[in-house]
């Protein structure tokens, strides 16, 4: 059984270096610079809220709607957490990014064969035992790597080893049905950029909802159909047979009268 | 006699401009990539192109399936005569939607992906599956208006047998994709506006189409007898009319209902944009068009039709806009407005729309068709059609 790796981000250890981003476009050759938003050439990005910074990135859903939505399937969750994208596969539909509740997927919009750009989560790195360059790189310890489940208990003792310190929540828990990357701030949630209002519903149960009436919808509106076909054709059969003219033109044409 | 002619050169010259500049957009977005031809971003990945082409063409084109339900499943006979026109409207409606679809998409020639590569999980597979197939149905519904020009009897036998059930499974795939584009957005309910959000989206889609395909029967027989000097078969449009009156309110009552049921009504009456759009398209849209096609009296007339369908297609087109574009913006915390090259192509593929339609008014055996066979079973419209094309020489 392969565990489920995570982040932990302690937003209140974080001095803003920008060792993350860094160290996340060397590794992925990325183009190099600073950059305060998330973009095609920047998978991860500090960006500041009221003073505070805090480094945004995928958010590697347990249940995630980009794996969902792609028509083609070019995204998977693996085993151990993280979300991929497959390029080969990729039509540019954009319903990624139209569906990611957290408006992570980034476009190349100024190429001919865009593709679709988020955080990879260094997955090779991960699957040899490694931890992604980011959780590597940083200086203070603010952006920790590690197991999920273990992940949220340190953080759950972080927050009641401090209470007056710590909002009492761990952002990314339980979101959409919980996320590999988990927050943990002084500074309220909502203050930060965050979107607290979030349903705890993976999102693509959604969809299911409608989605699964599909076969129904078809055997029995196909045998209701060709029901009715077979009963107005034969109104015309019968007519016919009995020596009448086809049933005539008009609605509310008399009932048979004595013939 | 003068300023009929007048008004065709600028409705051609009209038609020149937009497809001249539909021309040059098509060349900077394949030449210089998706950035530079649309003002779409990763906010608002979807703009125009999806919200007007694609959502709003296939509901448009949704009387090809309405009609040919009435007439070869409902057995209705006296909708025959619109049935060919209609079933024209759809089948370029829906190459009109692909052809949008190979602008907005960032990879086109991947396309055919989609019928290897599957994900039954999205609603966009589905969809995708849908409209292919679909077009392909509407594509044998075509069929005999070119076999018949060209006298391919023998084909035109092999098809008359297996024409109700492609009927069968167009209305099945119309019915499961025009709901569909719908169910595409219930992923989404943190970001379309309460006004618009709700987990009936796929039934609303549904129903709304079909009061769209009502419109778009009356819209395009309306231009056509103007345009081609033909008679307007207002008998049967008077009909259409009703049905789009019970469509409408059908579906102003599950709206209603569901907006009870989700608690906004007292969205309703905050003064933002979404609930000026909102009324919008509710009041004429919906409240307007059923109030006036409720008269005998205007549905009589010309011009009544006439205004009560374009009133249902601005509806319509504003839903559909609403719930792929504007009421996204809240959420979105910037606005998007289509840039001029996306304007200029979407117009120019309608311009192409209309352009093809009376192309194959003028060649194609679509209205000749009423004058012989009103009110006749199929069985025996076809024979004689038969006998008809096998004896010429």
């Amino acid at each position: 059984m392969i565990t489920r790796k995570a982040m932990l981000i302690d937003v209140t250890l974080c001095v803003g270096c920008n060792s993350c981003q860094d160290a996340c476009k060397e590794t992925n050759h990325l183009a190099p610079g600073v950059e305060t938003k998330l973009s095609p050439t920047a998978y991860v990005a500090l960006e500041e809220h009221n003073g505070v910074n805090v480094r945004r990135q995928c958010q590697h859903c347990e249940s995630p709607t980009c794996v969902s939505v792609c028509p083609v399937g070019a995204f998977t969750k693996t085993a151990e957490g993280p979300v991929v994208y497959d390029e080969a596969k990729c039509i540019g539909c954009r319903y990624c990014m139209q569906a990611c509740p957290f408006r992570v997927p980034r476009y190349e919009w100024t190429s001919t064969m865009p593709r679709v750009q988020k955080c990879r989560f260094c997955y090779e790195r991960i699957r040899q035992g490694g931890m992604p360059a980011c959780a590597e790189a940083c200086p203070t310890g603010a952006t920790k790597f590690g197991n999920r489940d273990e992940l949220i208990r340190e953080a759950n003792a972080r927050i009641q080893a401090e209470p007056d310190k710590y909002v009492p929540r761990i952002y990314g828990q339980k979101e959409v049905g919980g996320t590999s990357i988990l927050y943990i701030t002084s500074v309220p949630f909502e203050q930060l950029g965050f979107n607290t209002q979030l349903h705890t519903e993976p999102l693509p149960e959604l969809t299911m909802n409608a989605l699964s009436k599909i076969p129904t919808i078809v055997t029995v509106g196909g045998v209701l159909l060709a029901g009715v076909y077979w009963i107005t054709s034969r109104r015309e059969e019968v007519h016919r047979a009995e020596g009448r003219k086809p049933a005539p033109a008009r609605n509310g044409a008399p009932l048979e009268s004595n013939s | 006699m003068k300023s009929y002619i007048g008004k065709l050169t600028f409705w051609k010259c009209m038609a020149a401009v937009i497809l001249a500049a539909g021309a040059y957009a098509t060349f900077v977005r394949f030449t210089s990539g998706l950035g530079r031809a649309t003002n779409l971003s990763d906010i608002y990945p979807w703009g125009l192109w999806i919200g007007f082409d694609v959502m709003c063409g296939v509901g448009l084109a949704a009387g090809g399936f309405t009609i040919a339900a009435l007439v070869h499943i409902f057995n209705v006979k006296r909708f025959e005569p619109i049935l060919r026109p209609t079933i024209m409207t759809a089948f370029l409606g829906y190459l009109l939607v692909i052809v949008g679809l190979m602008y907005d998409l960032g990879r086109p020639m991947m396309i055919w992906h989609a019928i290897i590569m599957w994900n039954p999980h999205s609603v966009m597979f589905e969809v995708a599956w849908c409209v292919m197939l679909y077009t392909a149905v509407l594509a044998l519904e075509f069929a005999p208006m070119v076999l018949e020009k060209f006298r391919m009897s023998r084909t035109l036998n092999i098809l008359r047998r297996v024409a109700i059930p492609i009927v069968i499974l167009g209305i099945l795939l119309s019915t499961l994709h025009q709901s569909s584009l719908g169910s595409m957005y219930l992923i989404v309910p943190d970001k379309l506006y309460a006004l618009w959000y709700s987990p009936y989206l796929p039934v609303f889609f549904f129903v709304s189409a079909l009061a769209a395909g009502c419109a778009m029967v009356i819209f395009e027989s309306s231009l056509s007898a103007r345009v081609f000097h033909r008679g307007l078969e207002k008998k049967i449009l008077d009909e259409i009319g009703r049905i789009a009156v019970v469509v409408l309110t059908v579906y102003l009552v599950m709206r209603l209902m569901d907006a009870y049921y989700r608690d906004v009504f007292s969205l309703m009456f905050v003064p933002r944009m979404e609930t000026y759009l909102y009324w919008f398209e509710i009041g004429v849209g919906v409240i307007l068009p059923i109030i006036l096609l409720a008269q005998a009296r205007v549905r009589r007339s010309r011009n009544g039709l006439f205004i009560g369908a374009v009133m249902i297609i601005i509806g319509f087109v504003s839903d559909r806009l609403n719930v792929a574009l504007t009421g996204l913006q809240a959420s979105a915390g910037t606005s998007y407005f289509p840039s001029w090259m996306e304007t200029a192509v979407t117009l120019a593929i309608v311009t192409f729309g209309f352009i093809a339609f009376s192309l194959a008014a003028k060649y194609l055996p679509i209205y000749e068709h009423e004058v012989h066979h009103e009110g006749k079973p199929l069985q025996e419209v076809w024979a004689e059609e038969l006998s008809l094309v096998s004896q010429q020489p």
